[in-house]
């Protein structure tokens, strides 16, 4: 178990290199940073990439127990996320989850209320909101199983795709 | 005596191996009430050839146990097995306590069985009546359930509701991938069958109040869209897909209406769909979460769960004033609603120091009682005779269904299945 919070927090640093970022390590940050499948893990972590327009970034955000409200590493990731969004075509797609805690429809009102708070923001920055589309499944596609709350925090999220 | 004894243990290890070959489903019986009636389900008499299929007291004998009410007797412990009244024995049973006795025989059909129960006071050394069930060739558990039924409301004027069923949500993974399977079950958990399989969640199954059709939730369009679909036909309909959330359905008592929750406006609210017309009403209008709608049995008002005064709590709704009035002040999570079928008692999800539990709430004094000790309580669906309701929790890391009664007295857990099961849905009656 903490062996795997260890891994976790090694690949957040790598990310946020791969990402020319510093800043978005926090006291949680093991819980912040979901491997992505797509990533391999460069051989060299010294290797600092220049083009950060290629580099891919975080695109899951997370949230507390019942609560949409943005956290300051989250706007961070945002708004280089509404930087890009800006000036590239296409639609994106929020998509809103909630842990297992609480009723099945409750949580699908919930992953909508973070969902649009992602949104609302994405838009402050400049995004148009037509190429946004938000979606929530509640707590119906979890990407974590367990009853445990290291599952739960990485379920309360919303991925922007 | 002592001989007898002997006689005894010799017939017990011939039907514990003759039960064993037609292993039933075990019902985990957790808790029960303390004093339940004693009752005995004298094997039945079978007057056909070969073996029959089911063991039809044994299923009476089970639902009874699972009701809470009864303590059926054990079939090792009868002294005798008594086919008519007449070869009742009185002595015998009161010694063992036995308040009721039901004796019974099975009869072939042309193409299915007859089956001729008594129900009999020991005490009272009297035939209280004698019944038939008939049924087809594949009908020998409903025979049983509706046996169970009448002599359930013979013995505690409550109407049987062992001859319901219910719908749940399975999830299951094959290669990697998710199944969401929409199951049917008899109310027992037996012969359970797939009503539609998706490979994208669905959630929030409700019967029509007829028992002929299920309302539910679909993500198959790529967002939730509302569906009814006809359990006899298969036939089905797509009734909602408008942007956002498109949640909870739930039938009017008179099944004109469907209750559901849209968020098309920006955030969840109420609205009330009319089926005959095809027309929307928007019920609620609020910047907070409304959701999870329950109609109160006169129709008039709706119960439903929202945040607005921070937390989640449930209110109600009057549906012709649109007057909106607070139910729950007891705890800082409450939700999901259910209202009894005399509409007096709500059920309800409640975070009880930390955990979700199941519990109810008398509408009339605002007094609340916790019903289960489990941690992940959820979905609670009540039978039609308001006895029982059945809900969702965890067991591990697996999700499994259980019931308890509306007074905390009985608890039991269904057999597991295979995958995730989830959100039960207690069917009406069918008749």
């Amino acid at each position: 178990m903490l062996k795997s919070v260890k891994t976790g927090l090694g690949l957040a640093c790598v990310l946020a290199v791969m990402a020319g970022c510093s800043s978005t390590d926090s006291e949680q940050s093991g819980q912040e940073v979901v491997s992505q499948p797509d990533i391999e893990a460069p051989v060299d972590t010294n290797v600092v990439d220049d083009g950060d327009a290629i580099a891919p970034l975080e695109n899951v955000v997370y949230f507390d127990f019942d609560q949409s409200l943005l956290k300051p590493e989250t706007r961070e990731l945002l708004i280089r996320h509404a930087d890009r969004m800006r000036t590239a075509s296409g639609s994106v797609r929020l998509e809103g989850h909630a842990d297992e805690l609480g009723t099945r429809e409750y949580n699908l009102a919930l992953g909508e209320r973070r969902a649009n708070a992602v949104r609302d923001f994405l838009v402050l920055q400049g995004v148009d909101a037509a190429t946004l589309e938000v979606i929530s499944y509640g707590e119906e596609r979890p990407a974590q199983m367990g009853s445990n709350e290291a599952a739960r925090a990485m379920n309360r999220r919303v991925v922007i795709n | 005596m002592i001989k007898s004894l002997l006689k005894t243990v010799v017939i017990i290890a011939i039907v514990s191996v003759s039960l064993g070959a037609r292993a039933q489903l075990v019902v985990d019986i957790t808790s029960g009430i303390d004093d339940p009636t004693p009752i005995a389900i004298s094997p039945f008499s079978w007057s056909g050839s070969g073996v029959l299929k089911e063991d039809v007291s044994g299923i009476i004998s089970a639902d009874l146990r699972r009701s809470g009410l009864f303590s059926p007797v054990p079939k090792e412990d009868m002294l005798s097995f008594p086919k008519t009244p007449e070869d009742v024995v009185f002595r015998d049973w009161r010694i063992l306590g036995t308040e009721y006795i039901v004796t019974g025989r099975i009869e072939p059909q042309a193409s299915g069985y007859l089956l001729t129960f008594d129900l009999v006071n020991i005490f009272g050394q009297h035939k209280m009546f004698t019944k038939q069930v008939r049924g087809g060739q594949t009908q020998l558990r409903d025979i049983a359930h509706r046996a169970a039924d009448e002599i359930f409301e013979a013995v505690t004027g409550i109407r049987g509701a062992f001859s319901t069923e219910m719908v749940y949500v399975q999830e299951e993974t094959r290669g990697g991938k998710p199944s969401y399977l929409l199951m049917r079950s008899d109310i027992d958990g037996a012969r359970a069958k797939q009503v539609r399989r998706f490979s994208a969640p669905v959630m929030s199954p409700m019967w029509s109040p007829n028992g002929q059709e299920l309302a539910y939730v679909s993500f198959e369009t790529g967002r939730p869209a509302i569906f009814r679909e006809n359990l006899r036909t298969g036939a089905r309909k797509q009734l909602t897909n408008f942007k956002g959330i498109n949640s909870s359905p739930t039938w009017s008592p008179d099944g004109t209406k469907l209750a559901m929750v849209l968020s098309k406006d920006g955030n969840p609210e109420i609205y009330v769909l009319d089926l005959v017309s095809g027309k929307f009403t928007r019920m609620t209008r609020h910047f907070s979460i409304d959701t999870e709608p329950n109609w109160m049995p006169d129709g008039k008002s709706l119960v439903f769960t929202s945040d607005r005064g921070g937390k989640p709590q449930i209110y109600q709704l009057t549906l012709a004033t649109g007057q909106v009035d607070r139910l729950t002040f007891d705890g800082d999570y409450n939700a999901r609603p259910r209202v009894s079928p005399d509409g007096k008692t709500l059920v309800m999800v409640h975070r009880n120091r930390g955990t979700f539990t199941i519990a109810t709430m008398d509408i009339n004094s605002g007094r609340m009682r916790v019903l289960t000790e489990t941690t992940l309580d959820e979905s609670p669906s009540i039978a039609p005779n308001g006895a029982m309701l059945m809900y969702a929790t965890k067991r591990g890391d697996k999700g499994i269904l259980a019931a308890v009664s509306l007074d905390a007295g009985v608890k039991y857990n269904l057999p597991s299945q295979r995958g995730d099961v989830r959100e039960p849905a207690w069917s009406p009656y069918f008749d």
